[in-house]
């Protein structure tokens, strides 16, 4: 009778709901940490077992040319892919009249799914003979910068032709992805920009670019993500060697941990296998170290607010 | 009066409509007309495109933005400017794409036939056999990664969006995003390094091709889910408390079908993008020229990786190998395009009306 607090009712529905959910949630966590740990133990017998033959100077001159040609292949695919993935979004966004962009957007968005396998295929039969002159020209008129140097590959299979085809792949995901923030900019800000007198220009620097600032930083993230960990089009396109090499349109490129492992592993047999998964593990840590980053850049500008 | 605030407004006067699209063709006519010429007295008798675009764009863009510029004003001639540099970038990314759909269809009808959907590679060298044995394996494994990854993701979403506080939610949130960054090869080595603890080095299984993809599957999952979860407006929510409604059927009856449409078309496009993963597949269901019905035995074969192989264990017949592979890639191009349709259907019929 004394008690005046309100009881707190909690129904079994609700109990049974929320831990599902919580577990649901904390599985991310476990699963993680089970990756990071598995490929960890499967990586140790590469350090302590026989020396192998293909590493033989040591497991870090081993993988520091892969190291590098993942970082630089990433680097060039993201530098000709976000200016481009802005410049779609906002066509689709604001430029392309209503009717035309729905079907431009759905275009994109199947673009998107198209698989790795395919875009190699395409890579190293279609764009490799195509670009193949473009890369002459560019060597004999431009190879006094360090990057077109060298003596030009005959087939085309090189560091630029990868960059490109990396860019190819990550553009729909990053257009589709800016262009969904775009299109989430405030109404009454657009229009109070054009009300004022601004040109369309005027009015996307003012409203739209601000709002979607971290949507294009979290794009970027997001195509460096795919683009470092890109197997299968790098894999068939590129002609590697074991070298650290910033020419671009040569046949000796550095390969790629992730198109290494695909191209050793079916016929590794014991340390070696252990041996590229240490290198697999490598490449993990890359893109964890890439995702924090770009995680703390976003949060540091965070101006999203959702709707909770 | 009225003509000077307007001049003080937007420069003196508008371009006429018809002049933009007739110097574009008149630039671009002008840029192939030299490139001819300069063909003409070299030795190479073949023109190459690239500079003829190249050069076109250039002079086009130039000559409005200063027409533009001296009629209209500087900022009218800005506007112009960042409308042909948009309208280029959107041009550019067309073309390999429509070089690639283009490509994928005409050399994959070659061995369109049915009888790349009866038959495998079993005893086959050389011409004819299919890829049905790939086809089952495709089916199979995502099917089973479906089936792990859409309750965990959808369940975890819910957890960050409607339950997530502190620390947890973040640390959740946080390693989601982390997880959207790992590699599929790093997918395809974890559920290799998971099954070699049971059965021993050079382990191959469809079902750890199933684990490698639901890894992947999970954070998209994930995240589609709770884009769509947050934009559900809080009005909703705070109506259904507001007349009893317990939380979770809450979420149940009201925040999950005003986002269904947009959660289905979010787990289509996560199998979309897992149907075609190639990297992890290779490393644990390994490939077979056979038939396999059955995921926890042996070597599965697999759509992409029947590109893969077709393409790279090239047979004496070259031309054979190559063509299956063009097929493969063309119907491993039609799945992603009707789970997509599907997943257009889906938000077209099944949103909430109104």
């Amino acid at each position: 009778m004394t008690d005046t607090k309100p009881k707190v009712v909690r129904r079994l529905g609700d109990v049974v709901f929320a831990n599902l959910a919580f577990f649901a949630g904390v599985s991310i966590l476990a699963t993680l940490a089970t990756v990071a740990a598995f490929l960890f133990a499967q990586s140790v017998p590469a350090f302590t077992g026989p020396p192998i033959d293909a590493a033989s100077e040591g497991f870090f001159s081993y993988v520091l040319p892969f190291v590098f040609g993942t970082v630089y292949a990433s680097v060039i695919g993201l530098a000709i892919a976000t200016p481009l993935a802005i410049g779609i979004a906002l066509y689709i966004s604001h430029f392309a009249n209503r009717k035309f962009a729905q079907v431009l957007g759905y275009a994109v968005d199947l673009l998107a799914a198209i698989p790795s396998v395919v875009y190699g295929l395409w890579g190293i039969l279609v764009l490799a003979p195509f670009l193949s002159p473009t890369f002459n020209w560019l060597n004999e008129n431009l190879g006094w910068i360090p990057i077109f140097a060298g003596q030009v590959s005959a087939t085309g299979r090189t560091m630029l032709t990868v960059g490109i085809v990396l860019a190819i792949m990550v553009l729909p995901i990053m257009a589709a992805l800016i262009r969904e923030i775009f299109l989430q900019t405030p109404r009454l800000h657009e229009e109070a920009a054009l009300a004022l007198g601004a040109t369309r220009w005027e009015m996307i620097k003012m409203a739209v670019l601000p709002f979607g600032r971290p949507g294009i930083i979290s794009a970027a993230m997001l195509g460096l993500g795919r683009a470092l960990g890109e197997t299968m089009a790098v894999a068939m396109v590129l002609s590697p060697a074991a070298v650290v090499s910033f020419a671009v349109l040569t046949s000796t490129n550095s390969n790629t941990i992730a198109a290494n492992i695909a191209l050793q592993f079916p016929e590794a047999g014991g340390n070696y296998t252990n041996l590229l998964i240490a290198t697999g593990l490598v490449l993990f840590a890359i893109t964890m170290v890439v995702n924090m980053i770009a995680r703390w850049v976003i949060s540091r500008r965070a101006e999203f607010s959702g709707a909770n | 009066m009225t003509t000077q605030l307007n001049s003080s407004f937007r420069g003196t006067q508008d371009l006429p409509k018809w002049l933009s699209p007739s110097l574009l063709v008149g630039f671009f006519l002008a840029s192939f007309g030299l490139q001819v010429l300069l063909a003409s007295n070299s030795d190479s008798a073949d023109i190459n495109f690239i500079p003829v675009a190249i050069f076109g764009l250039l002079s086009f863009t130039l000559a409005l933005y200063v027409i533009s510029r001296v009629i209209e004003g500087v900022r009218k001639a800005k506007d112009r400017l960042v409308t042909i540099m948009v309208s280029t970038a959107f041009s550019l990314a067309l073309i390999p794409l429509l070089s690639l759909a283009y490509t994928v269809v005409t050399k994959g009808v070659a061995r369109f036939d049915a009888e790349f959907f009866t038959f495998s590679m079993r005893n086959v060298v050389g011409e004819g056999g299919g890829a049905l044995h790939a086809i089952i394996g495709t089916i199979e494994i995502t099917g089973i990664a479906t089936l792990i990854s859409v309750p965990i993701g959808i369940m975890a979403a819910i957890y960050l969006v409607e339950y997530g506080r502190g620390t947890v939610a973040r640390l959740v949130t946080f390693f989601v995003d982390v997880m959207t960054g790992v590699p599929s090869i790093v997918a395809g080595l974890f559920a290799y390094a998971l099954f070699v603890i049971f059965f021993g080095p050079g382990v191959r299984m469809g079902l750890g091709g199933a684990i490698a993809l639901s890894l992947l599957m999970i954070p998209v999952v994930i995240r589609a889910t709770e884009e769509m979860l947050k934009i559900v407006p809080n009005e909703l929510r705070e109506a259904a408390y507001a007349l009893g409604v317990p939380k979770w059927l809450t979420v149940l009856k009201v925040v999950l079908p005003t986002s269904l449409a947009g959660i289905a078309t979010g787990i289509m496009i996560a199998i979309a993008r897992v149907i075609g993963e190639t990297a992890p597949l290779l490393l644990i269901a390994g490939f077979t020229a056979s038939m396999n019905y059955n995921p926890l035995n042996e070597r599965m074969m697999t759509l992409p990786v029947f590109v893969y192989t077709s393409y790279a264990n090239q047979g004496v017949d070259m031309q054979a190998y190559v063509d299956r592979a063009w097929a493969g890639a063309l119907t491993l191009m039609l799945i992603v395009m009707v789970l997509n349709l599907v997943a257009r259907l889906i938000s077209k019929y099944f949103s909430p009306k109104g």
